[in-house]
């Protein structure tokens, strides 16, 4: 892959007026499948949850899930989308072995909802208004796996494997109008309208939302123009990037790209690229062509979708609140000051704190750990705090163990990296490795003994008024204790000796 | 030859139920008959003599131990092969699915495996049921019992030749645009295309999905519905089945009355192109229903010239996306191509080997009506053509009980003559397929011999949606209308065949 | 007049992922005109605003209840297939991507 040339970011602005558009993709977490009733599982053994359905068996017939159907009306709600009186799904006919029918079962021209809107902060704290063309139903497709070759990669693999436990799995496909004016701001608003569609997905509890598992997916268009023009230029289309962090660096990057091919006279093709997380940057895929012609038309073995009324209103009903009222709710709840609050939200962490807050944790205690800590291995590790090997209801036990006093601080640090390692839950560690502060007094003592009797001037500095001078006995006790003391209780034993 | 398999199946019921004749002697005297006659008809593709024997054993024992049975157990049936059966080869005439056994069995083949049906064995038909005389199997044409050198009517050539040369006393057809009727008429056996819906299509090789529909072929009216009363009603793997039941077609068949009925004779399909014979017979069935005392009434269809051009329309362009599973990777044929073998490769030269010229052709038009720029002028016409049609049998039907017309402009014609002339062969189909693009039931019944060839002739008989019921009626009272007239069953005029 | 080309009907044939030799194109090209001129007759009958029909019986709203039930084994899966491995589908290699 040839270095792509990039244009300074801010000259790119300068020229340049972004324009992008999101599809996200969401995976349902129904029961079973879109169109038959084999389990909608992750991580089976290949090819178990299929059927005839799934696998394309001639003579086949799909029946489409009541609940499928729910959830996606109860997205389209929830983007204040309208609901259509008739929705029909559509054949996409297209060759590819991940899909079996060789086309994919979606919908067309009568998607089930359309022409919504969602409000989306970013990290400024300004807010964006972004409009919804649609949402609309489908299925997944199967899982390839290519082999031989360098390793797993598309390019020189000698054959591919097929596992089609994934085919049928339902998704709603959540297509933006064009998105204009964020500017400079248009990779955070990518991630941070991400961002509210999962948060809206899994509070209406329709999907479990964990794009390290591909349940939300986004494929970003980025286009540019000179400012003040009025046609829409060359649109790329990033397939599948699929953290927040990676949405933000692909579109950020595909505007430098972007601007340096125009810049130089150069023409935009028309392509769908694909991110490379480890590179930071995007690869050319295939370009879009005659090709693209997915022939659509009614589904014929399918009947159309026609909500009632009262199913509508029902859903509605049952619908969670707003994001942004939600964040305004939990804003004062937690007492958060505007500018903590803003950390939590652009650290993608709100639902994690709410989680561990449900857990018994306190608010700030909760804060701190997830923007501190957790955030700063997170960090280090290149991966969102919610993808670290932590509940939150772990990370509520750690705060209520520190808070008890049973560990203190740097205890609780080594806890937490043997609760990462995969060694248990806090508690459990504490137990194993015995880490817990000594709070015996006797056995204090006997440290503070032993550690007067190599300084004996202390305890008469201390009884002159030179408190300070207590600090060289803490350090040896707490050395000798190897950190697992109280150093408050120390200094408290250290001053009822002085005082005798 | 055995004089059982000469009988109607409703007699052979009636013997197997008073325990006169076992279902082993039965089926071996059908089993016997095929091997005497059938490498000069060639009716079947596959022959299931031992598990046939061995369902008819099970049902004897069952009776003679007095379990309570089905009214059909024992009675023995041959299946079209585009239904899936799990202990056969399924190849719906295609050289794509040589070999295939299917992993689940259609629903009308549970249903008569619940009955305690044996199953004789799989018919032939014309490639994926793509043609109008069998002549597009790739197994070879079936020959018409009543002159070997001439067509058995198509697409399901297979079971109308099988039950006219009392190979099976009963079999199953599917009818997408006459494929049941056409054979029916030219073999002087009765078929009928039930309402769409009315029979699942689960399990069925999808040729045109909005237009299939599962129904049986017989020799008698009455046979017909015991078969229809057993497969019919809705099944929950077919999204496009009815909802309600449509009563007892049975009982209808026994009804047999005529009087004050109004038969509808559709102007359209009554004068050019006609053969002398068709229109002779067809007018002295008129003169006869109206003797019982129905009213000849004429109606007017007039978009029924645009019925074959929408549904050379339709039908390619569903068969295409259909016929896209048939790839390589999960079932039937892998043909390694010359040069590169990469995976898209592998499937254009399996779909080139695999599919007969027929199929290809079709394929080939349906992908241009559904493409992009052509759509709105092809696909789209042809399903507004659709709705004229509709409309055409609603006023028809507000003026007529029923419709009838000859089933087809001709007799069976020789083998070899159509075949270089796809839109002759189509032409076959001008009284069928409006009953397929509207989804509303139809039946042939033998209407004797045409003077100029002593061949067979149909008179086909249409009903509104759901009145499936008046076609048993109306078709079993003219049919013991002629048995009165010739003094026996039209089959009874049929020449011996040669027996091996 | 037709608009079918030999281009066209490769192209088609390439959509539908059918080898074609140039014969073969020329002789659908030929056949296919005829076929589509006799089709094309459509247009002629819906000159007015005439809704299309896809369903011939028109009905809306047939759902399956999310409720789990049996799958194929792997094995029952797989009994078809001109080839596996590792419980999967195997297939040549794909290279038109990436």
């Amino acid at each position: 892959m040839a270095k792509d040339e990039l244009m300074n970011y801010e000259k790119a602005l300068e020229q340049f007026e972004v324009v992008i558009g999101l599809e996200v993709h969401v995976e349902l977490n129904t029961k079973t499948k879109m169109f038959c009733g084999c389990r909608n599982e992750f991580g089976d053994e290949p090819n178990t949850n299929v059927c005839p359905i799934c696998i394309a068996l001639p003579g086949s017939l799909p029946a489409v899930n009541r609940r499928a159907v729910e959830s996606s009306i109860s997205i389209g709600l929830a983007l204040g989308c309208e609901i259509a009186p008739t929705g029909r799904f559509a054949r996409k006919n297209y060759f590819y072995p991940d899909l079996a029918k060789n086309f994919q079962t979606s919908q067309y021209d009568e998607p089930i909802a359309y022409e919504g809107q969602l409000e989306v902060e970013v990290p400024s704290g300004k807010t964006f208004t972004v409009l919804i063309e649609r949402a609309h139903m489908e299925e997944d497709a199967g899982k390839l796996t290519h082999v031989g070759g360098n390793t797993g990669r598309i390019q020189g693999a000698e054959y591919s494997l097929v596992d089609y436990n994934r085919a049928g799995v339902p998704l709603v496909e959540i297509v933006t109008k064009p998105v204009y004016g964020a500017g400079a701001e248009a990779p955070e608003l990518a991630a941070a309208y991400v961002r509210s569609i999962r948060e809206i997905v899994k509070a209406l509890g329709v999907s479990d939302a964990r794009m390290e598992r591909g349940n939300v997916r986004c494929d970003a268009n980025v286009s540019l123009r000179l400012h003040g023009a009025e046609k829409l230029g060359t649109r790329t289309e990033t397939k599948n990037v699929n953290s927040l962090r990676s949405i933000e660096r692909a579109v950020r990057y595909e505007i430098q790209r972007q601007a340096a091919i125009l810049a130089k006279g150069g023409t935009i093709t028309q392509e769908t690229r694909h991110w490379h997380e480890d590179k930071g940057a995007t690869s050319s895929g295939r370009p879009k062509s005659d090709a693209d012609d997915y022939r659509y038309f009614p589904e014929p073995d399918l009947v159309p979708v026609q909500p009632s009324k009262e199913l509508i209103e029902s859903l509605r009903a049952a619908l969670p609140e707003q994001p942004s009222v939600r964040r305004k709710r939990l804003q004062g709840e937690w007492g958060f000051s505007d500018l903590e609050f803003r950390d939590v939200v652009n650290a993608d962490l709100l639902d994690q704190i709410v989680e561990t807050v449900a857990a018994g944790a306190k608010p700030q205690s909760a804060r701190k750990w997830w923007t501190g800590e957790l955030a700063r291995i997170a960090n280090a590790e290149e991966k969102d705090a919610a993808e670290l090997a932590i509940t939150p209801a772990e990370v509520a036990e750690l705060a209520t163990l520190v808070e008890s006093g049973k560990i203190n601080d740097r205890l609780a640090r080594e806890v937490l990296g043997y609760v990462l390692a995969g060694e248990g839950s806090p508690s459990s560690v504490v137990a194993a490795r015995g880490l817990e502060v000594v709070s015996d007094d006797s056995a204090l003592l006997a440290a503070i003994d032993e550690a007067l009797a190599k300084q004996p001037d202390v305890l008469e500095k201390i009884r002159e008024g030179k408190v300070q001078a207590a600090g060289a006995v803490i350090g040896a006790v707490m050395q000798a204790m190897k950190g697992s003391a109280d150093a408050g209780r120390v200094r408290e034993l250290i001053l009822e000796r002085a005082a005798q | 030859m055995s004089e059982l398999i000469r009988k109607n199946a409703s007699e052979l019921v009636d013997l197997l139920s008073s325990g006169e004749v076992s279902s082993v002697e039965v089926t071996q005297a059908h089993i016997d008959r095929t091997a005497a006659v059938d490498s000069a008809v060639h009716s079947y593709l596959h022959v299931s003599p031992e598990s046939a024997l061995a369902t008819a054993a099970e049902i004897d024992r069952k009776r003679a131990a007095g379990e309570k049975l089905h009214p059909l157990a024992g009675l023995p049936i041959a299946v079209k092969d585009n239904l899936t059966t799990t202990d056969a080869p399924t190849t719906a005439g295609s050289k794509i699915l040589e070999g295939w056994i299917p992993q689940y069995d259609a629903t009308v083949v549970r249903k008569i495996r619940e009955a305690g049906m044996p199953i004789l064995g799989k018919t032939n038909l014309d490639e994926f049921a793509m043609g109008s005389s069998t002549e597009f199997s790739a197994y070879g044409p079936s020959k018409n019992p009543w002159d070997l050198t001439r067509i058995p009517g198509g697409s399901g050539g297979g079971s109308s030749s099988a039950v006219a040369s009392f190979q099976a006393p009963i079999a199953f057809g599917s009818d997408t645009g006459g494929s049941i009727r056409f054979p029916a008429a030219v073999t002087g056996t009765v078929g009928i295309k039930p309402t769409y819906g009315a029979v699942s299509r689960y399990g069925l090789i999808a040729l045109a999905s909005s237009l299939d529909q599962v129904g049986p072929v017989s020799r008698n009216v009455l046979d017909a519905a015991l078969l229809q009363d057993l497969i019919g009603g809705h099944d929950p793997h077919d999204s496009t089945s009815l909802p309600e039941s449509l009563g007892s077609m049975v009982e209808a068949a026994k009804r047999q009355d005529v009087k004050g009925l109004r038969v509808g004779v559709i102007k359209e399909l009554n004068g050019e192109g006609f053969q002398a014979g068709v229109k002779a017979r067809f007018n002295e069935s008129l003169r006869l229903l109206e003797a019982a005392g129905a009213e000849i009434v004429e109606v007017s269809c007039p978009s029924f010239e645009y019925a074959i051009a929408a549904y050379y329309l339709i039908l390619p362009a569903e068969a295409s996306s259909n016929l896209a599973k048939f790839d390589s990777v999960r079932f039937g044929l892998r043909k390694a191509p010359d040069g590169n073998p990469t995976i898209e490769r592998v499937m254009a030269a399996t779909r080139e080997a695999g599919f007969g010229p027929e199929v290809k052709r079709r394929i080939i038009l349906g992908t241009y009506a559904l493409s992009s720029g052509y759509y709105d002028a092809y696909y789209g016409s042809a399903q507004k053509v659709r709705t004229l049609i509709q409309r055409d049998f609603a006023a028809a039907f507000a003026k007529a009980d029923v419709l009838a017309s000859p089933t087809a402009p001709t007799t069976a014609f020789k083998l070899g003559e159509k075949l270089e002339d796809p839109l002759a062969m189509y032409l076959n189909d001008i009284a069928t397929i409006p009953a397929n693009l509207a989804g509303i039931p139809g039946i042939s019944i033998p209407n004797g011999l045409a003077d100029e060839d002593g061949l067979p002739v149909g008179i086909q008989l249409l009903a509104p949606a759901r009145e499936d019921s008046r076609l048993y009626q109306v078709g079993a009272a003219l049919e013991t209308m002629h048995e009165e007239q010739w003094g026996k069953r039209m089959i009874d005029f049929a020449p011996e065949l040669e027996v091996r | 007049m037709s608009e079918l080309t030999p281009d066209l009907v490769r192209h088609l044939a390439g959509l539908a992922r059918i080898l074609v030799t140039d014969e073969e194109v020329n002789r659908l090209t030929e056949q296919l005109s005829l076929i589509v001129d006799s089709v094309a007759t459509v247009n002629a009958a819906v000159a007015g605003d005439v809704p299309a029909t896809s369903h011939p019986i028109p009905m809306a709203n047939v759902f399956r209840e999310d409720v789990v039930e049996p799958s194929l084994t792997q094995a029952e899966a797989l009994s078809g297939a001109p080839e596996s491995a590792e419980g999967r589908f195997k297939v040549a290699a794909i290279l038109d991507e990436e």
